[in-house]
């Protein structure tokens, strides 16, 4: 049969999302957020999810829609300081004890799910040496310098913004919407792919910034 | 004696940045040095968000929600810009292509260690970004930051009270007061503002300070803020 990773909507492609699901979400400085897709997950309602997202909370992102229906069990981000003065729905819900937090630094966060993805379970970043983060980790010396151990992250499904795709699943990036969309989508499960425009004719190769076999769902939004 | 404002600081770093470096400039002050480059350095500035070569930012008519750095600034690219993912991006930072990150900062220690992700808010989440990579990674941290905080206590200090982003990473540090080089015999001095002396300036920081036989005068070209931050 041939191959059409093509869905109808939103709705559909998350049908089949359950409880306790870990989500990885793309977007980070403005650019590349699912948001079609996030709130169709909010629609479905899942529990118990464990969001993978470099911020908890961003001004435009919709992830925070996810947090106030109180869907949400645990956050793991670079990022969980809300704008402005007065704490977001992240903060409050991680105040309350009613969310847990994983929050550590973005290039670790980047390869944790690169690792995830590339079939590694762990490796040794000098990064967060000597910092709370790092704390309690193994750290070991190679050569001059102290590294920390870190673990790979996989996950059940990754909601990932792009510019167009085509029936195989090939993804093309405007501009800086690229961030993490590619690296999360080659750690999850099931990789679902909201997009300005399904073009008719497959995307030429040199231009495919994430290669079909790593995506399993396709949703038009439009821009 | 007169304080350098946030963009005269900028101004100051800026003039130290060489001809073909590849800079990261972070979320705050920072940003302000790619607008006083000196005249005829070819600078490509890198984002973490993968962005090589940032451009000025956009015109409102030409902003574009796609096109923008990791402080969410909507940005143009530079001629012979690319833009690469967050993995990627990160692996440019730790595997030690950036010349030289330039970082605000809460607290800078005698020996290099810095602070500058976390402040303690009550009420409000940690943001680590990629604030740790860049200062563990980089191959030179500068620190831009006022010298002393909102209440008058030293941000320079023996040790960092605030939890540390990097240990032993900052090599210079740029205030409204002085150019200080971080070295393994602790802080050197190398200019001051007019007016200011050598009591004065121990004074105002935490650490113990060395002054270079060459110290000079720091004289910055007149610079205004714009006029909401003027005070």
């Amino acid at each position: 049969m041939p191959i059409d990773k093509r869905f109808g909507s939103a709705p559909e492609a998350l049908a089949d999302i359950a409880d306790g699901a870990t989500v990885f979400i793309s977007g980070f400085g403005g650019a590349g957020f699912p948001n079609g897709l996030i709130r169709a997950l909010r629609d479905r309602a899942a529990r118990d999810l464990t969001l993978v997202v470099n911020s908890a909370t961003h001004r435009y992102s919709l992830t925070h829609e996810l947090i106030e229906a109180g869907l949400v069990r645990k956050v793991v981000c670079t990022a969980a300081r809300g704008q402005g003065r007065e704490p977001s729905a992240f903060e409050r819900q991680w105040m309350a004890g009613t969310i847990e937090l994983e929050c550590m630094p973005q290039g670790t966060f980047a390869e944790r799910i690169r690792a995830g993805g590339a079939g590694i379970a762990a490796f040794y970043t000098p990064v967060g040496v000597g910092t709370e983060p790092a704390q309690g980790k193994e750290v070991r010396r190679f050569g001059k310098r102290e590294y920390v151990l870190e673990q790979a992250i996989t996950g059940d499904l990754a909601l990932v913004r792009a510019d167009t795709a085509d029936r195989y699943g090939n993804l093309s990036f405007r501009y800086a919407q690229m961030n993490f969309g590619p690296v999360m989508a080659t750690a999850a499960a099931c990789v679902v792919a909201e997009v300005r425009a399904v073009l008719d004719e497959p995307i030429p190769h040199e231009r495919v910034q994430l290669p079909g076999l790593y995506v399993d769902r396709i949703v038009a939004v439009g821009a | 004696m007169k304080p350098l404002n946030r963009l005269q600081i900028a101004w100051r770093a800026a003039q130290d940045i060489g001809d073909g470096m590849v800079v990261n400039l972070g979320m705050g002050m920072p940003v302000a040095v790619a607008d006083y480059l000196r005249p005829g350095a070819d600078v490509f500035i890198h984002s973490e968000n993968g962005v090589i070569g940032v451009g000025p930012l956009a015109a409102p008519e030409h902003a574009d929600t796609d096109l923008v750095d990791a402080g969410s600034r909507r940005i143009t690219l530079r001629r012979g810009a690319a833009i690469i993912d967050s993995s990627w991006s990160f692996a440019v930072i730790r595997g030690g292509h950036i010349d030289v990150a330039i970082l605000g900062a809460f607290e800078v220690a005698a020996n290099g260690d810095l602070a500058n992700w976390d402040m303690r808010l009550p009420g409000k989440g940690p943001l680590i970004g990629g604030a740790m990579d860049l200062a563990s990674c980089a191959c030179a941290v500068w620190v831009i930051m006022d010298h002393v905080t909102r209440a008058g206590g030293p941000r320079l200090l023996e040790t960092c009270t605030l939890p540390l982003t990097a240990v032993g990473c900052v090599r210079r540090v740029y205030t409204d007061l002085a150019v200080v080089d971080i070295t393994p015999a602790g802080m050197l001095v190398r200019e001051m503002i007019e007016g200011m002396d050598e009591a004065e300036l121990r004074a105002r920081t935490g650490a113990a300070l060395t002054f270079a036989p060459d110290c000079r005068p720091l004289t910055p070209p007149p610079l205004e803020l714009p006029v909401a931050e003027r005070r």
